[in-house]
């Protein structure tokens, strides 16, 4: 459905999107993962047609965004960063006037309103105007926009940023329910809605694509070095002895923590799960256990994580 | 062309939907409704053969209010947009360039020419009182209102160019106000200097607008000014098309 090739977009003095390259397949929900300013909204909008590329190639259902940018548009349903809306429209208005924009005709647009506006449960505020609407109903006006037209394509730049966590959840429901019928392309920077959401995930950092897979995939290249929490009251130099004979452990680190708790930070050889482990040692010893847990990886881990082989290379 | 008209139509529902539009109304039936107080008074001091409408242009708040009125009514078209983010969903729609700036600029002509309608009961009001027939005739209002839309497109085409220059839009009126003053003391120099001579005198004394638009009020319509006005205001579109187009090679 989407095939860019060695795409780059320069802007005077900055460099947004540098030689990135990806393809997903028809029905499938991918995610663009990174930090702001890594390139995802620039990416977008070349596929949305709103930006033009500095060099590679865009294609969106076989069609160049550039040279048949009027064809690719019809096909795509694209609700940018912030959701920009006709603050001064009422709901129904604005996604009448949004449908025939995009080329339906009268009939076709009102019977495509009704559905979207029921799909986006927004039947009750339909004739509300959208400036008085809470953030939470005007996300789903700009997903009902994008979905008017019955795009093939749906872009989707930070679908979930700023709304409560109910909201959030309404609106992955909804993104999931698209991936039925549609492709869906969505920006995040938070790693468990990709997660939760995507199929794919394309992990991209300062203009470059670091990683794309699956997300258990990634989540597997994470955790072979997640380290484990222990807090643990015992005598510190038997907790010392103990994980140096730990031959699962290949480091830990251990340092007073409140009362006579220690804690222990300790790092698996090959990505072993260590918690059952642990749980066996303490009740083996009489110790009491406080905390046990996996430190999970944030996205800014897994950036360094997968930078790591450049800095290397560098230094 | 039905893509076209839901923009015209989406345009000038933003100049009704918004107060803008109304202050600059009635700032314009202000002005309007001063010029009618002034014109009442020269015309209470001597007999003039004069028809109303070139009294009413002899008071010089026409210019007044071109000036004034066109940045303000054309500063929102794009700078709004571009500030809100609509113009990026406005943009990824499969519009095109073209159809966007042609409607803006359409929905800013008849907002300006809906502004000026109040100023026909001024003249209809003296007419009936001079009981004089050929104090207003059809002709002459007719013409006056072509110059009004000429001038005018010309001014709105100036106005279009400054919003898709820029996000602000009080930049945006500022910049259209500069162009609008610009091309007014151009029309002011050319209207002083003596009969040209070289060819750059020539060219300058195209510009009296002044008088071409005194010859539009007396009832004169003068090709030469229509071919100048309507292909200035082509160039300024095209200009404008061109400053909406560079985002996509920038």
């Amino acid at each position: 459905m989407i095939e860019v090739a060695h795409l780059t977009k320069r802007y005077t003095g900055r460099t947004a999107v540098s030689d990135i390259s990806f393809t997903v397949g028809r029905g499938e929900i991918v995610g663009l993962l990174g930090p702001n300013g890594a390139g995802k909204s620039t990416t977008m909008r070349i596929l949305a047609c709103y930006l033009a590329a500095t060099s590679g190639t865009v294609r969106v259902a076989g069609l160049d965004v550039f040279r048949q940018s009027d064809d690719v548009r019809r096909r795509i349903g694209y609700m940018p960063e912030n959701n920009p809306l006709h603050h001064d429209m009422r709901v129904r208005e604005y996604l009448k006037f949004r449908a025939r924009l995009k080329g339906l005709t009268r009939k076709h647009s009102r019977e495509r309103v009704d559905v979207v506006t029921e799909q986006c449960g927004l039947t009750e505020v339909s004739r509300r105007i959208i400036g008085q609407l809470s953030k939470g109903y005007r996300q789903r006006v700009g997903l009902a926009d994008a979905l008017v037209h019955e795009p093939e394509l749906i872009i989707l730049d930070e679908p979930t940023i700023g709304l409560d966590p109910n909201q959030i959840r309404a609106v992955r429901q909804l993104i999931k329910g698209l991936g039925d019928s549609h492709t869906v392309l969505i920006s995040t920077h938070i790693l468990p809605e990709a997660e939760m959401t995507c199929h794919r995930v394309v992990i991209m950092y300062e203009g470059k694509i670091l990683a794309a897979d699956t997300p258990e995939n990634l989540q597997r290249l994470m955790s072979s070095n997640s380290q484990i929490i222990a807090e643990i009251a015992a005598p510190e130099d038997e907790l010392q002895a103990c994980w140096t004979e730990m031959a699962e452990v290949e480091q830990f680190d251990v340092s007073a923590g409140e009362g006579d708790y220690y804690r222990c930070a300790l790092t698996p050889r090959d990505g072993l799960d260590l918690r059952p482990h642990i749980f066996a040692l303490v009740r083996e010893r009489g110790w009491s256990l406080r905390e046990l847990t996996r430190s999970r990886h944030s996205l800014e881990d897994i950036y360094v994580r997968v930078t790591r082989p450049d800095e290397e290379e560098e230094g | 062309m039905r893509t076209w008209w839901t923009l015209t139509r989406r345009e000038l529902a933003g100049f009704f939907l918004s107060l803008t539009g109304y202050i600059i109304i009635a700032a314009a039936v202000f002005m309007m409704g001063y010029s009618f107080v002034v014109l009442l008074v020269n015309l209470q001091q001597e007999a003039t053969p004069m028809p109303v409408t070139e009294v009413f242009y002899n008071t010089q708040f026409f210019w007044l209010i071109l000036l004034l009125t066109t940045p303000v009514i054309t500063m929102r078209l794009f700078a709004h947009e571009k500030f809100s983010g609509t113009f990026e969903t406005l943009m990824t729609t499969p519009v095109s360039d073209l159809q966007v700036v042609l409607a803006k600029f359409a929905a800013a002509m008849v907002f300006y020419g809906v502004m000026w309608l109040p100023l026909l009961p001024c003249l209809l009001i003296v007419r009936h009182y001079t009981h004089d027939t050929g104090a207003l005739d059809p002709g002459t209002v007719g013409s006056t209102y072509l110059g009004i839309l000429l001038l005018g497109g010309l001014f709105v085409s100036l106005g279009c160019c400054a919003s898709a220059l820029t996000r602000s839009q009080g930049i945006a009126a500022m910049i259209s106000l500069v162009f609008g003053a610009s091309v007014f003391m151009l029309a002011y120099i050319a209207d002083q200097l003596p009969a040209p001579e070289t060819w750059q005198g020539h060219v300058l004394a195209c510009f009296t607008l002044f008088d071409q638009m005194h010859d539009f009020v007396r009832g004169v319509v003068d090709t030469r000014p229509v071919v100048l006005l309507v292909s200035l205001t082509l160039f300024f579109l095209f200009l404008t098309l061109r400053i909406v187009e560079s985002r996509r090679w920038k």
